[in-house]
């Protein structure tokens, strides 16, 4: 694997034809809505048409496949090549994948978020390879002298059936090539599938396990210094002045000075450090004196923002979603529930900190780092440097976590910024404490819910009201009367079927502190509040939490997952001092069912004993990598449900490193048993819906053990 | 500044640093080995872990000064070619995920095992809990240390 190494499409067909005889096709998008179309990339180039992702096969029977996402420990770079192996019926040690550079107008979209690398791209990647596969059946036909329906292809070759005669992919790829790809092809039966849904060990992993995968921070450039960045702390307000003295006497240090980049539609101020290694600079950085104008704009400690919040929920929402009455309906009911839920803000904390490298030039500029959107970079950098797009080149390292958090431009844009002033290449690192107290942050939620049931337990009526930051309101020219387009995400789709009476309502709420996606988005908040508050209409309703959702649950696909749950969670035979608690939630196309099993331990305490999860995402690659995102999912939620919490005092984040942000450990962990849901479904997300459903069935469960319901996170288990 | 020489994997380094720069920016910026990973800087996070005569310790807040003559083990000093047992192991269990933090995970882990060649739950979560990993690996990674000390007792007999 060659993991190191960025190319662009030009670059790559040079390659590709050094070694003489390559079969290249890749396929791109003719329309919005028409089916994808496979084309040689000599036809392509020919064409001026921009292919969105090729695969090669040269001359020794070695596929190379271009990845336009990146790899930041969901598992694309091995997905990936299993999915064209699968199809290309070569063995999987044959193919080689390199990371695309940003290039919006050769890719479309390259952001890796919404969990989608997967789910918007396998029809096409499988047909992409059963092209080619059919090509050098095609050529291998005529070079044997056979009919193309007498052959058929295996681990890299074509074979004649009747004859057993064979030829290697390699000495068919220059025939190949003179052939145009077949306009139709058929996939593979899921249940012939021999490399695809295998548990194969990720191709990433010995890199990982020696020191050789190259993070962001660790991508040198002959000549690059290093820049830490001292940045407001409220941050929108801007440098009154500065006093660099102690900083410029730190040896090593080699400029100090003021920046400004675009974060959403404000302006962050900072002052730059730059020295010859990394040390040097975070010493300067201690060593200045920065007096900041913070006038103009609110200070709100997280009290303000949470009553700010609830103040909110007492006017008129943006009207999300109705369906029915609402009012109506629960002003007849005969029982009424209502309760409010409580969420953090929370920093992203990827392991590894922000940074990037840049080397901006009179005419071009080029950037290395752990970078989620390398598109969205491009397009961002060339208004700022104002460069045409193709003298932006934005090049993936593998990213020490993402999460969301590195989909952002603004530190591409603070080394950019940085390289330009000092004519140089630099590398922007960010301190765990600059991580954790910039943001942008997941934003805090308050959800209000009312029920109503009819006399026999029926729901009747559900409202829930959302207050927070809307991330999509921070964007320049944003429509603020929008309602936030994810009010509902996480909730079930029957369910809206279900309840004949509902509304949801969003309230945004302004405050300077940048917001962003945090793994499942608005799910991994709203998943607590809708699940929580459907335990509780159960239990009003006095009904089994699990079979009263069944109950909402019409269609098969997720009785199924409700019944796996069950079975294997074995809830009904569960015993009287032990608390079971139930979630599901849906998001980016996935269902994900969990159950929570809680105890008290010697000293009467709560402890986490199992966690059972059923992940139904449709179709899937690898179930090995399915079940690390779940298990990983899992523990980030326990770390928000019952860890740690971003506060802000004065406008500015109280919790700046591990110490006093700590995050779950080894001696946290509860046992996790995932089991993977196998139906003829699309592809759904993998990476995020893991999460939301953790919290609530976690907070169910302690309500079944204890007859405590908790409502605000996080909370601490001992204090229960 | 003052000139140290670093014994790191059985090479000598000299390089003229700062005595009070942390170990950790002179592996990575000096000597240009990447492996050992900064995560906190506060030795919170365990990423930045190497051995020092064979023990554990938290390369960000270790002055270089104090690692003078000393064997410095990083990870590129367990193996290159994935030949050690606690690196076999984390294969065989696939533990990765973002991967950032394992060369800090694998150092604690070859460290833990070489001192207790069968630990048991309590002395795994003993010597892994200063070790923070984001992307949840934890279930794997005790596993994968079960399985290391299984193959260890194996290429012993």
């Amino acid at each position: 694997m060659n993991l190191d190494k960025n190319i662009s499409r030009r670059n790559f067909i040079k390659i590709s034809s050094l070694s003489s005889a390559v079969l290249a096709i890749g396929y791109y998008m003719p329309a919005a809505g028409k089916e994808p179309e496979v084309l040689k990339t000599e036809t392509a180039e020919n064409l001026g048409i921009n292919l969105n992702a090729w695969i090669s096969i040269d001359s020794n029977g070695k596929v190379t496949i271009v990845n336009h996402r990146a790899e930041m420990g969901q598992g694309s770079f091995q997905s990936v090549p299993q999915i064209i192996a699968e199809e290309l019926e070569v063995n999987l040690d044959n193919v080689n994948i390199v990371f695309a550079t940003g290039d919006q107008s050769k890719y479309g979209s390259q952001i890796t978020g919404g969990s989608s690398t997967i789910r918007g791209s396998y029809k096409r990647l499988l047909k992409l390879s059963a092209s080619a596969r059919e090509m050098l059946i095609e050529a291998g036909a005529k070079k044997l002298g056979v009919k193309q329906s007498e052959c058929y292809a295996e681990d890299g070759h074509v074979i004649h059936k009747s004859s057993g005669k064979k030829l290697a992919y390699g000495e068919l790829v220059a025939e190949a090539s003179k052939l145009d790809p077949p306009k139709n092809v058929a996939l593979k039966n899921p249940g012939n599938y021999k490399i695809i849904r295998k548990p194969l060990p990720r191709q990433d992993t010995p890199l990982k396990v020696n020191g050789s995968a190259i993070f962001g921070l660790d991508k040198k450039l002959p000549g690059m210094l290093y820049a830490v960045v001292e940045r407001n702390p409220n941050f929108i307000g801007k440098v009154k002045s500065f006093d660099d003295s102690a900083a410029k006497a730190v040896p090593g240090v080699k400029h100090v000075f003021k920046i400004q980049v675009d974060v959403f539609s404000s302006k962050r101020e900072g002052v730059a450090v730059v020295a010859d290694n990394t040390w040097a600079a975070m010493q300067g950085k201690k060593a200045l004196k920065v007096e900041w104008d913070n006038t103009g704009f609110e200070h709100h400690s997280t009290d303000q923002l949470y009553a700010k919040m609830n103040e909110s929920l007492k006017g008129e929402p943006i009207s999300f979603k109705t369906q029915g009455n609402f009012s109506s309906a629960y002003s007849k009911a005969s029982k009424k529930i209502d309760a409010v839920y409580e969420t953090p803000y929370e920093s992203h904390s990827c392991m590894e900190p922000l940074n990037c490298i840049a080397d901006v030039k009179e005419t071009s500029c080029e950037i290395w780092g752990p970078i989620q959107g390398p598109d969205w970079i491009q397009r961002d950098l060339s208004e700022k440097l104002k460069l045409p797009m193709d003298k932006v080149i934005v090049n993936m390292t593998f990213l020490g976590g993402g999460f969301g958090r590195k989909a952002f431009t603004d530190y591409p844009q603070e080394a950019a910024v940085i390289s330009k002033e000092i004519k140089g290449p630099v590398q922007v690192v960010w301190t765990r404490e600059d991580d954790t107290t910039i943001g942008p942050f997941r934003p805090g939620m308050v959800y209000q819910c009312k029920a109503g049931l009819s006399g026999e337990g029926r729901l009747e009526a559900f409202e829930t009201k959302m207050a927070g930051q809307n991330m999509d309101h921070q964007n320049p020219h944003a429509d603020k009367s929008s309602f936030n387009s994810s009010v509902t995400e996480g909730f079930l789709e029957p369910y809206m079927e279900s309840i004949t009476n509902y509304s949801f309502g969003d309230y945004p709420l302004e405050s300077p502190i940048p917001v962003m996606w945090w793994r499942s988005v608005y799910s991994s908040t709203n998943g607590f509040a809708f699940e929580s508050f459907m335990d509780e209409i159960a239990n009003a309703a006095g009904k089994d939490p699990l079979d009263f959702r069944r109950s909402l649950l019409w269609n098969s696909r997720y009785q199924d997952l409700i019944t796996k749950l069950e079975e294997v969670s074995g809830w009904k035979s569960r015993k009287k001092n032990e608390g079971y608690g139930v979630a599901i939630t849906e998001c980016f196309s996935s269902i994900v069912g969990e159950v929570v099993k809680v105890s008290k331990k010697a000293d009467g305490k709560v402890k986490i004993d199992k966690v059972w999860a059923v992940m139904d995402c449709g179709w899937y690659v690898n179930p090995d990598i399915v079940r690390a995102q779940v298990e990983g999912s899992i523990i980030m939620a326990l770390g928000a449900a019952t860890k740690h919490a971003t506060h802000f005092e004065d406008g500015k984040a109280v919790e700046k490193n591990f110490d006093r942000y700590p995050m779950t450990r080894i001696t946290d962990i509860p046992e996790i048993e995932v089991h993977v849901m196998d139906n003829e479904e699309k592809a759904g997300g993998v990476g995020e819906p893991g999460l939301p459903p953790f919290s609530p069935a976690l907070t169910n469960a302690i309500f079944d053990l204890t007859g405590k319901r908790i409502r605000k996170l996080p909370f601490k288990l001992e204090e229960v | 500044m003052a000139s140290h020489t670093l014994t790191i994997n059985s090479k000598n380094y000299t390089i003229d640093v700062d005595p009070k720069m942390p170990l950790l920016w002179a592996i990575r910026d000096f000597v240009g080995l990447t492996g050992t990973k900064y995560g906190c800087g506060i030795a919170q996070c365990g990423a930045c872990t190497v051995h020092l005569n064979g023990t554990p310790v938290r390369s960000c807040s270790l002055p270089v000064s104090a690692a003078v003559s000393k064997e410095i083990t990083t990870i590129e000093g367990i193996s290159t070619d994935n030949s050690h047992p606690v690196q076999q192991a984390w294969i065989a269990e696939q533990v990765p995920q973002c991967g950032y933090c394992q060369s800090g995970q694998i150092m604690a882990a070859s460290a833990l095992l070489k001192k207790n060649a069968t630990p048991t739950d309590k002395d795994i979560d003993a010597a892994m809990q200063g070790h923070i990993c984001r992307c949840g690996t934890y279930p794997r990674i005790r596993k994968a240390i079960k399985t290391a000390s299984v193959m260890m007792a194996s290429a012993k007999k």
